[in-house]
């Protein structure tokens, strides 16, 4: 067989053909007989290579995978010569690939380490050879073949991988449970029912790398004997329902799923369930209850799902991002996983950062980094190069955090320490624009819709505080308001039934530990210091910038601004809806809030 | 809507597809419910009972889960659904000021549609795009960076020709 030193792909779809791409083939071997190089370069005809509606005609060259487009007859002397000849690539005839950008998942930052996102944009998420050329089900091999269910116990343990849906229990230890409680028949069950607001995270990790949370969910069943799957996944994701639909089916094609998986006498098989809508279905309980057909509502443990989970049968419940890491501990080891973070957190964790950054989206870190760091390195700092009023960590159960403790590294316990959690890992990042009470008040009005109803102090304790939030931020506050809150802040936590009621007080606290002197001046002073409650705040137009253009009292919806033309207008405050519209359309920043 | 032989006849084909789809047992509830709701926009009572009918679960209990889900309705809904995403992502990003903005334009309140049946205002947790907030959705489409400028311009994709 000839051998060839390089070899020219020349796209030979209809679209190109219609620009040349024939002509161009017989150009580039007539050039390549002329410059004598016909035995070293291979020509060949090949499929489509980019966009033939923008480009063409189209070609590679290997081994070096430069993609020329747009190529003319005229211009391949030019490029046998300088390409072939001399052995440099002509940049000018270099496909300009528009540049995909990913507003989600941008590359990774300096401080990142990516171990759960490793794949995500990276690999074909419906393909399985994609994933499987990642080194994926290589640790399902490791597993099945060379180790016992002990032994994965052990590692995962050993590695110290703690529940990534929130409350951080020991997921070997989980495992452990489940296996040690006698059964027929014992559940897998993937949490994906991802419902905090500002995370999503999981659905990314589903939707671009499925495989990874199907291979760490069939070491778990192996470690614990389940038989049978399920992953619970919120309705608000169709991507990642069809994403792991696709790649659930692919992996039974191969056998990686179903009967003898591997040829071993290990059975599983998945199903994947959607929720409906309901937030509180992310809790454990509340989410096998879901599954079975019912009402999402909590019940109490013990007994826990690993004695009584699913169907009434032992379970195990993990969250996506817990099993996706498994795989990487089967193969790399837990002594690997375990030398990164901190001496209570091992490993990575992925954030999602939302709010008033320059950078929002993705982020993987190991723990132990600090908000500063997350914020100004990996996040590029505060929107409009504003100041930094709090983040709001670990969803709506979690806390805010003041500026003081930016420099705190995190990690479970830490942030637990300053009276936020964890959580899934949303961060939402605030400037100082942000009226703290507004956003204690949002945070509740939240929680009290997703309440599911079923134990009276969330039911009723949610509500109340809401009312009572509600009431400070229209400038009703009463002297007591805050020793109320304070007092139903402690019951509620103390006295619900499942965590969401459990951690539904969490904002409200926090905002009153860091940032008292706001609901003070929302109750005895009936004053925003931020300026958002718009019971507290009046819009005025300023005399020296206005210029009488009329612009905001044709867009006034009720009328509340007079004037005439080139002549300061005026706002009638008590016309006057506070919606903000004339501070939009004006021109001239004329328009205040005091 | 009020109901007629014909499509008293689709909810009920539309329940069985569904039933024969996933099977009739009561840990199929509710992949059911959430067929027949796509079907039909919403569950109506004939549905409900024929659910009922054929899973051997009393009515009182389809209604506990139907009410219990935000996806599922118990009340017919607009042509065209409007999500508002009203979690604290888009929220600290301008949120507020679309929400207003989306209420003055179709003159609705939170879950409510218009009488001529177009339109039909909700509010939805959070759509996990939080990256690009505010985030609205009009029926399956999602938009992203929306400022309360650009409402009357997405509504004005979704309104009838002619």
């Amino acid at each position: 067989m000839a051998f060839f030193r390089s070899h020219i792909l020349v796209s030979v779809d209809p679209e190109c053909i219609k620009r040349g791409a024939l002509d161009v083939i017989d150009a580039l071997q007539n050039e390549l007989v002329e410059q004598g190089l016909i035995d070293e370069v291979q020509v060949l005809e090949t499929s489509r290579i980019g966009d033939p509606n923008l480009w063409g005609p189209d070609m590679m060259v290997y081994p070096e995978g430069v993609h020329y487009s747009c190529l003319t007859v005229d211009d391949v002397p030019f490029l046998v010569e300088e390409h072939f000849l001399k052995g440099r690539v002509v940049e000018k005839f270099r496909a300009v690939e528009k540049a995909i950008i990913d507003e989600e998942l941008s590359a990774p930052k300096g401080k990142e380490v990516r171990v759960v996102l490793r794949n995500c944009g990276k690999i074909d998420p419906t393909n399985i050879e994609d994933y499987i050329a990642e080194d994926g089900y290589l640790a399902l091999a490791k597993a099945l073949n060379e180790m016992t269910p002990e032994d994965v116990i052990k590692t995962v343990k050993a590695s110290g991988l703690r529940g990534r849906g929130g409350a951080g229990f020991l997921v070997g230890q989980k495992w452990e449970l489940a296996r040690m409680n006698a059964g027929d028949v014992k559940f897998a069950i993937c949490n994906a029912d991802e419902g905090d607001p500002g995370a999503f995270m999981n659905r990314r990790v589903l939707e671009s790398d499925p495989h990874s949370v199907i291979e760490g969910m069939i070491i778990a069943a192996y470690a614990i004997g389940s038989t049978q799957g399920y992953i619970y996944c919120r309705a608000e994701y169709p991507l990642a329902v069809k994403a792991l639909n696709i790649g659930i089916q692919q992996a039974r094609d191969l056998g990686l799923l179903g009967k003898n998986i591997m040829g071993t006498d290990f059975s599983f098989d998945l199903e994947v369930r959607m929720g409906a809508g309901a937030f509180v279905c992310g809790e454990e309980t509340a989410l096998m209850s879901s599954i079975e057909g019912r009402r999402g509502e909590p019940r109490p443990r013990p007994p826990f799902p690993a004695q009584k989970g699913l169907f009434g049968k032992p379970s195990n419940i993990n969250n996506v991002e817990s099993y996706a890491n498994v795989p990487q501990i089967i193969i790399k080891g837990p002594e690997w996983y375990s030398s990164m973070g901190t001496e209570n957190s091992k490993g990575t964790k992925t954030f999602a950062l939302a709010g008033d950054l320059n950078h929002t989206g993705l982020i993987e870190v190991p723990f132990g980094i600090t908000l500063r760091e997350i914020i100004y390195d990996v996040g590029g700092g505060i929107k409009g190069g504003k100041g930094f009023k709090a983040i709001q960590t670990g969803g709506p159960m979690g806390g805010c955090i003041p500026a003081e403790y930016l420099d705190l590294p995190i990690d479970y316990k830490t942030l637990a320490s300053v009276g936020s959690i964890m959580g899934s890992g949303g961060m939402i990042v605030m400037d100082e624009d942000t009226c703290m009470v507004d956003i204690a008040r949002f945070f509740m009005d939240f929680i009290q819709d997703e309440s599911c109803g079923k134990c009276v102090p969330c039911r009723v304790g949610t509500r109340r505080m809401l009312e009572i939030l509600t009431r400070i931020c229209e400038g009703k506050g009463q002297p007591d308001d805050i020793p109320t809150l304070e007092l139903l802040c402690k019951e509620i936590m103390a006295d619900s039934l499942c965590g969401l009621g459990q951690g539904a007080p969490n904002p409200v606290i926090t905002a009153l530990k860091y940032f008292r002197s706001e609901f003070e001046a929302h109750i005895f002073e009936k004053r925003c210091p931020a300026k958002v409650c718009k019971a507290l705040i009046t819009y005025e137009i300023q005399e020296g910038p206005c210029t009488g253009c009329t612009v905001c009292s044709r867009n006034c919806p009720v009328s509340a601004i007079t004037g005439e033309r080139r002549q300061t207008h005026h706002i009638d405050p008590d016309t006057c809806i506070r919606c903000g519209i004339c501070m939009q359309v004006c021109n001239f920043n004329a328009i205040e809030i005091h | 809507m009020t109901f007629n032989a014909e499509n008293s006849q689709a909810v009920l084909n539309a329940v069985q597809g569904a039933v024969n789809r996933h099977g009739a047992t009561r840990e199929e509830l509710i992949p059911i419910l959430n067929d027949i709701n796509r079907e039909i926009g919403y569950l109506p009572k004939e549905a409900l009972s024929q659910v009922s009918k054929l899973l051997q679960v009393p009515q009182s209990q389809l209604f506990s889960v139907a009410t219990f889900y935000h996806m599922l309705n118990t009340k017919p809904r607009g042509k065209n659904v409007i999500q508002f995403c009203e979690s604290a992502p888009c929220h600290v990003v301008g949120g507020r000021e679309v929400w207003n903005r989306l209420q003055e334009e179709l003159n609705l309140s939170d879950g409510e549609t218009t009488p001529d049946g177009m339109w039909s205002l909700v509010t939805v947790s959070c759509l996990g795009l939080c990256g690009v907030g505010p985030v609205i959705m009009v029926n399956d489409d999602i938009y992203g960076n929306v400022t309360p400028q650009q409402v009357s311009e997405i509504l004005n994709r979704y309104k009838e020709v002619g």
